[in-house]
């Protein structure tokens, strides 16, 4: 595939990588703006006013789950116990303006065999939410959280993985196309425990997903996977933080993205931090974004910050390439159509990643999605 | 009996210098049941040619034309070609991440066939016309040409070419970076699909070396965008013992 450097990439020096905020208060938090590092790719203006961390809730989000043995779902209506701070006004504005929490526990000990799946499901209202999923000691299982419908939506998810845990978490982004969806995805790893995050967005306005991991103690493994297509006008935008703060812990990231119409737009931030007492730790990651057609554009900005010598490996990579002619070329010269030879790049392209994933029950779902919204114009 | 009629054809890509022309009037006939040799220096507009008749938009056709059984294959898209009887082996087949190399075979088999082949009867063929270009069956669930090294791509061309049994092929050195074992291989496969006689094969290359292998009824001369001799196997000869210098100079 030709590689195209479609922005630059940098590695950005050392700097005091504490969030400067951490509160459950809108109010103890600057209204952010353009000019922001955090914010210097996002549409402010398309936000609909959730940076400002006062907008009120027109309606709510509908939320089911299925029955599977071994999880428990319940929607409490009070906002106790511990939880620590977000690192933005629109974070901390969802929680706010909550007075519900919706946590999925998956109980000691339990196997689930059985995937979860959280449906949450918009009304073309404003709303935010919280949804906690705790993956209690020597549990694993796998859990879809599906965003469907239309929304204007701030709504957190907190992970927290006991000792010993494993969890897939899988968030679909599959919004019709006026929605507007903001997100912190906070990642809390035990002892010895891992997590399989996964982003997938394909539809909504404007998709705004933060996606962090904090290892609470040494052991911990995280991998954090995206997949992501955006048409015309559509921001998906993924801002990862990988916090290694412990010793002899993992993380490896994959987003991979493709872009296909007028200002489409796609954003990867990629900060993995190795303190200095994280020794052990090895850390890989990569972004892919395949630009369709003209008028696109993807931001792609991979930064590593490593305090410490003593690790067993860092890397990153971030390419951005086009379509590639030759292909197209060799797949037409064996009588299959443009369209469909484009497809199968496309298909191709994102193939490998649907085999890391390895939710199975999500594949056609993301490859018939990704086929419809090229609507036909590929 | 299927004809690719060449006539007069010019051909010049863009540089950036501007465009330059590369074929400069070439006129040939192949027919079904036909090996023509294609010999020429590098440089000489070989691969242009074979580009030019499967419709690489690198190439802009100034002159000429290009027939197949009377139809303008020069109004033609790349996979209308294609699906018309044209084949193209190329000499670096690039790769296709993430598309099995069964599914891109179906894909296409479907493409040029009109229809989804029956699946019992398609693995089948896969497997046999497989075993015969002695490719290991689990190449199939490899991407196409990802990590393949020279000789497996130039098999994979080779393996492309049986299955879609084309009216006409044009090799492009497809003996190019094959050693000796490849080249057997690879010539075997060639000469399958010729000794059905539905198939006129344009063997483009360099070296005489394949012609042991696989025998032209006809040799071309290639220089400086155009055919300047044309005889029988017993041109290669000459070509081996004198090299082009010869034909240049005339």
């Amino acid at each position: 595939m030709a590689e195209v450097k479609e922005h630059e990439v940098a590695i950005v020096p050392p700097k005091d990588h504490t969030p400067v905020i951490r509160s459950l208060s809108p109010t103890d938090f600057p209204t952010p703006t353009s000019r922001d590092e955090e914010f210097r790719f996002t549409p402010m203006s398309r936000l609909r006013d959730l940076h400002k961390g006062d907008v009120k809730p027109t309606g709510s989000m509908a939320i089911a789950v299925n029955k599977v043995t071994g999880a428990s779902f319940e929607i409490a209506a009070t906002k106790s116990g511990e939880r620590i701070g977000f690192t933005d006004k629109i974070a901390a504005g969802a929680w706010s303006q909550i007075d519900a929490v919706s946590s999925l526990t998956i109980e000691a000990n339990q196997n689930l065999t059985e995937t979860v799946v959280v449906s949450i499901v918009g009304s073309d209202s404003v709303a935010f939410g919280q949804l906690d999923i705790n993956v209690e000691k020597f549990a694993s299982a796998v859990v879809i959280v599906d965003h469907i419908g239309s929304a204007t939506y701030a709504g957190n998810i907190d992970i927290n993985v006991a000792d010993g845990g494993s969890v897939t978490v899988v968030s679909l982004q599959d919004w019709d196309d006026s929605a507007v969806h903001l997100a912190q995805h906070r990642i809390t790893l035990g002892r010895d425990a891992s997590a399989k995050h996964v982003s997938v967005t394909l539809g909504g306005e404007v998709v705004r997903i933060l996606p962090s991991v904090h290892y609470a103690a040494p052991g911990g493994q995280a991998e954090l996977i995206g997949l992501y297509f955006a048409g015309a006008g559509q921001h998906a935008e993924h801002r990862l933080f990988v916090d290694h703060s412990e010793a002899n812990c993992r993380s490896n990231v994959v987003y991979k993205g493709a872009l296909d119409g007028e200002d489409a737009h796609t954003v990867w931030v990629g900060d993995v931090l190795i303190r200095a007492n994280a020794v052990g730790t090895d850390t890989y990651e990569i972004n892919r974004n395949l630009v369709l057609s003209g008028g696109g554009r993807a931001d792609s900005v991979p930064n590593l910050e490593i305090e410490t010598g003593e690790i067993v490996g860092a890397g990153h990579a971030s390419t951005t390439g086009r379509f590639d002619d030759e292909q197209l070329f060799y797949l037409q010269s064996r009588g299959i159509n443009e369209d469909e030879a484009r497809k199968l790049v496309l298909r191709g392209f994102f193939e490998d990643l649907l085999g890391q994933i390895g939710v199975p029950e999500i594949n056609d779902r993301v490859r018939d999605s990704i086929e419809a919204r090229l609507g036909g114009r590929i | 009996m299927s004809v690719l009629e060449i006539k007069g054809l010019t051909v010049e890509v863009t540089t950036e210098d501007g465009p330059k022309e590369i074929l400069r009037g070439v006129d040939l006939t192949v027919k079904a049941g036909e090996i023509h040799a294609l010999m020429g220096p590098n440089g000489s507009g070989k691969s242009t040619l074979a580009y030019a008749i499967a419709g690489h938009p690198k190439y802009t056709i100034t002159g000429g034309q290009v027939t197949l059984d009377g139809q303008d294959v020069l109004e033609m898209s790349v996979d209308e070609r294609a699906r018309a009887g044209l084949f193209l082996a190329m000499q670096y087949p690039v790769e296709v991440p993430g598309v099995s190399i069964s599914n891109f075979l179906r894909t296409s088999i479907t493409a040029i066939r009109g229809e989804a082949p029956n699946l019992r009867h398609w693995i089948k063929e896969l497997k046999e016309s497989m075993a015969g270009l002695q490719i290991d069956p689990q190449f199939a669930e490899r991407n196409v040409n990802e990590g393949f090294s020279g000789g497996e791509r130039k098999r994979t061309e080779i393996l492309q070419m049986e299955l879609i049994n084309p009216k006409i092929a044009v090799l492009d050195e497809t003996d190019s970076g094959l050693d000796v074992d490849a080249l057997r291989v690879v010539s075997e496969g060639i000469n399958r699909v010729c000794a059905k006689g539905e198939t006129g094969v344009l063997l483009i290359t360099h070296f005489t070396r394949i012609l042991k292998y696989v025998k032209p009824d006809f040799v071309h001369v290639f220089y400086d965008g155009r055919i300047v001799r044309e005889g029988g196997p017993e041109l290669a000869d000459d070509i081996e013992a004198n090299g082009y210098a010869q034909f240049v100079t005339a």
